[in-house]
């Protein structure tokens, strides 16, 4: 049914507890990842680190956007990056999935490894990695198709042929954002007909339907009502069951709500990044205190 | 100072410029509806039966005819006092001249409408006006006149009007047929005969040649015995007493216009403008109808589209997509738009010299060399002009579609590329469904240039009278080498190149009308289809 040997192996591990599902995962990986997977690390900030950024710096050009960042994303849980505007939250974010490949003229300096696998280096599948790490963007961008296509459009890419079990997982990717019931009489209209935060939760299922590990969301709900807000942050706590995800909010309490660690970050340096709890009740740096309590300039 | 003050609030009120902008396209609106009318009224108005009037001159001639025009004389020519002078067709051009005449309104005695004049629409001559005579049926005297002879006229009119048809049916499609073959025929034996093959080969030949020769002669025969069923005369009195036999057979209608009832009029316009849709031209083009030249009209637009659009489209998506943006394509941008604003005829001639004789030479010189020295490519033709057209209306089509790619946000593009598509599938799945409206928006732009488009196609294949249509029964199906007719070249043709300018005026009115009605019907269907796309979404409506 599925093209790529990948696919079937996401399909299989569906339904396998987390645990098993990085190991197998490793495993069908080349054997040189699993090596670097096992290597020692000795700046390892957080138990079994996922995503993985070393001494990152990034130029638009001339001018610099990250300055020598380094953190560890754990696996399962929910990273939040906050910082003014312009800090370089959502450059970080799309070193991730590599989407700054799309814009001309950029440098990266340092190391961002994703379960062990250098994400910029040159035998990167670009299309394989992106969708290991999904991307949900400020504003919800459905396709101008159908619902159904909307949520099968990443999978008809990685080779899916329309039948049983491709409904089967537009069917649970709908359901896992909580849209099944809204929409399941109507998946053959166009996805432009959805209203209030049913097209962002439209995106979310989007993305998930082809399995990714790792989840990114670019201030997410910035442009939903608080009632929509609620209902995704409702859904990144269930999505973390099975999805690593980060998170870039400028909302304090959504971030000290839904995230299980936050990183701070100021003019392309990050500043500090620690448990959601202690960053909030407890911050080593003034900068984030200032910041987090909105006393920042 | 408050005055001042209170003319600048009614400019800021803004309520001027809503009254400027709206004149504006009150403007525009009553110019277009006045040129449609005007249009409509000249050529959907010539449809209408008019009443036969019976004019009593003062020199004691008569004229009998429609009375088309009034118009005032200019006072130099008389005294001071206002004349109007009018304008008669008298038709009955094989014995008067001309189908025109003004007279003088003060030389006119008496007007009268009588119920017994008639009108016949001939194949030849054009109309005749008079009052029937004698039928006759092979010299023998059938009926009389006015002893109710329109009964037996009916009838038998319509008999040799049946076998005229059949007659026209069998040398349209029998007699071509054989024709083509024939000529196929002459052209494989010539080529044989150049290679000196064998005996054998040319024998059968020749065979089969003796063979469509019979066929040929057993057809004319045919045709002949049909020909001589074809023996009804009717003998007509003009106004002037003159006596006129007119065939049966040369006879498309024949009715008398002020006996008639408004419905039987409404019925006959009907009937005319039906010819006039349907039936081929008579009169060098001056009447019946303009089928062929519709037909070569829509062929050349569609095959326009055909070519034009993948092209545009594809050149498009590279200068946005993929090229480089830098000061060469903006140069090709500047150069690509500018082209829309090359006077079309420089188009024909590009067409006339590279596809015609380039191109159509290179292709003769490969694949037709038997039928030289007569060109079959290396002549205009359906396919040059409609590839002419193609270029001319490129830059419309690229134009729209570089503003459709313009207007898809950026946001769709990421979302397709975040979740591993790459380029090509991104712009396969995602771009160029988006882009169908724009597509289509380029192509209902295109379609309304082209079909209004005359010059270019002058040089490139159009004719005044083309023998048969670029699609038919004989293989291979579509001739695409084939010339054809236009509906813009036809009211040109018509209007500007007839002998007889009068009689074609509504002939130029109703074709122009007919050709706005094709575009606004080729342009609605692409109208509607982009409707359904927004409302749907592509994926509901493909
Ligand atoms: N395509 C680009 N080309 C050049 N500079 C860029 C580009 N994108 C972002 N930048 C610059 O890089 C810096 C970081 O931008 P980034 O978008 O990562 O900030 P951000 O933290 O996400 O801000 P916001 O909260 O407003 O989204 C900014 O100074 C911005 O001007
Ligand atoms: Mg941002």
């Amino acid at each position: 049914m599925f093209k790529t040997a990948a696919k079937y192996a996401a399909q299989e591990l569906r339904d396998l507890p987390p645990e098993s599902m990085i190991s197998d995962a490793n495993e069908k990986k080349e054997p040189e990842e699993l090596i670097s997977a096992a290597a020692p690390s000795s700046i390892r900030a957080v138990r079994s680190a996922f995503l993985e950024v070393r001494n990152l710096n990034f130029y638009y050009g001339e001018t610099q956007a990250l300055r020598d960042v380094s953190l560890s994303i754990e696996q399962h849980k929910v990273t939040a990056l906050i910082g003014p505007s312009g800090c370089g939250k959502s450059t970080l974010l799309r070193c991730f999935n590599r989407m700054n490949d799309l814009v001309d003229d950029i440098r990266i300096e340092g190391s961002l490894r994703l379960g062990g696998q250098e994400i910029y280096s040159r035998e990167v599948d670009v299309t394989e990695l992106r969708k290991r790490v999904g991307m949900v963007f400020q504003k919800s961008n459905p396709f101008p198709k159908s619902i159904y296509e909307n949520v099968a459009f990443g999978l008809r890419i990685h080779g899916a042929k329309s039948g049983a079990k491709l409904d089967e997982i537009v069917e649970e990717s709908l359901k896992a954002v909580a849209l099944w019931d809204e929409v399941k009489d109507r998946l053959g209209e166009t996805a432009h007909q959805l209203s209030g935060g049913q097209p962002q939760r439209l995106c979310i299922a989007r993305a998930i339907a082809v399995e990714p590990e790792v989840l990114l969301m670019d201030e997410p709900c910035s442009a939903l009502d608080p009632i929509a807000t609620a209902k995704i942050e409702e859904l990144i706590h269930e999505l973390k069951l099975k999805y690593t995800v980060v998170i870039v909010t400028h909302n304090m309490q959504q971030a000290s709500r839904v995230s299980d660690y936050t990183a701070f970050m100021l003019l392309g340096k990050l500043v500090e990044f620690g448990l959601t709890t202690k960053i909030f009740q407890n911050p080593d740096h003034e900068d984030t205190l200032d910041y987090i309590t909105g006393r920042f300039g | 100072m408050r005055y001042f003050a209170s003319k600048m609030t009614i400019w800021r009120s803004g309520d001027p410029f809503v009254w400027l902008s709206g004149g504006a396209l009150a403007l525009i609106l009553l110019l277009l509806s006045g040129l449609f009318v005007v249009v409509t009224v000249n050529g959907f108005g010539a449809m209408w039966p008019k009443r036969t009037a019976k004019l009593e001159l003062r020199s004691g001639d008569i004229v009998l005819g429609e009375i088309v025009e009034r118009e005032l004389i200019p006072p130099s020519r008389t005294s001071s006092v206002e004349a109007f002078r009018l304008q008669v067709k008298r038709g009955n051009r094989d014995l008067s001249g001309s189908d025109f005449v003004w007279l003088d309104e003060a030389e006119i005695e008496r007007i009268s409408y009588p119920e017994e004049a008639v009108v016949i629409e001939r194949r030849q001559w054009g109309n005749f006006y008079g009052f029937p005579a004698r039928l006759l049926w092979r010299n023998d005297v059938v009926a009389g006149a006015g002893d109710g002879s329109w009964r037996k006229l009916e009838k038998l009119l319509a008999e040799e009007q049946n076998i005229v048809r059949q007659i026209r049916e069998i040398e349209r499609n029998e007699a071509a047929a054989l024709g083509y073959k024939q000529e196929k025929l002459r052209i494989e034996i010539k080529e044989l005969e150049k290679r000196g093959a064998q005996s054998a080969r040319l024998a059968s030949a020749r065979l089969r040649g003796k063979a469509l020769q019979r066929e040929y002669i057993e057809l004319e025969q045919r045709l002949q015995a049909k020909r001589q069923l074809l023996s009804g005369v009717l003998e007509m009195r003009a106004a002037g007493d003159q006596l006129k036999r007119i065939e049966l057979a040369e006879i498309v209608r024949i009715y008398q216009p002020n006996a008639m009832s408004w419905l039987e009029r409404l019925l006959l316009c009907g009937q005319r403008i039906i010819e006039f849709v349907f039936d081929d031209p008579r009169e060098s083009n001056t009447e019946g109808g303009v089928f062929p030249a519709i037909f070569g009209t829509v062929m050349m637009v569609l095959m326009m589209s055909i070519t034009v659009t993948p092209l545009g489209v594809l050149a498009a998506i590279y200068l946005r997509e993929y090229a480089k943006q830098g000061r060469f394509v903006s140069l090709v941008r500047i150069a690509v738009n500018n082209l829309a604003g090359v006077p079309s005829i420089v188009f024909g001639v590009f067409g006339l010299g590279f596809f015609v004789y380039t191109l159509g030479g290179s292709i003769d010189e490969l694949f037709f060399e038997k039928y030289l020295p007569n060109p079959t490519f290396g002549t205009g033709g359906i396919l040059w002009a409609s590839l002419t057209l193609a270029l001319l209306t490129l830059p419309t089509v690229i134009v729209a579609t570089e503003e459709g790619l313009a207007a898809i946000p950026r946001s769709l593009r990421e979302a397709s590329y975040a979740l591993g598509a790459t380029k090509l599938e991104t712009t396969w799945r995602i771009v160029i469904p988006s882009l169908v409206p724009s597509i289509l928006t380029g192509m209902i732009l295109a379609v309304a240039r082209a079909a209004g488009e005359v010059a270019p196609l002058m040089i490139t294949g159009v004719v005044k009278l083309a023998p048969s249509l670029p699609i038919d029964a004989n293989w291979p199906f579509f001739h695409f080498d084939r010339k054809f007719m236009h509906l813009g070249f036809h009211i040109y043709d018509v209007g500007f190149q007839s002998p007889n300018v009068d009689a074609a005026r509504p002939m130029v009115f109703a074709t122009t009308v007919l050709l706005l009605l094709i575009v606004l019907l080729l342009n609605l269907s692409a109208i509607i289809f982009r409707a359904r796309l927004r409302k749907v979404g592509l994926s509901g409506a493909l």
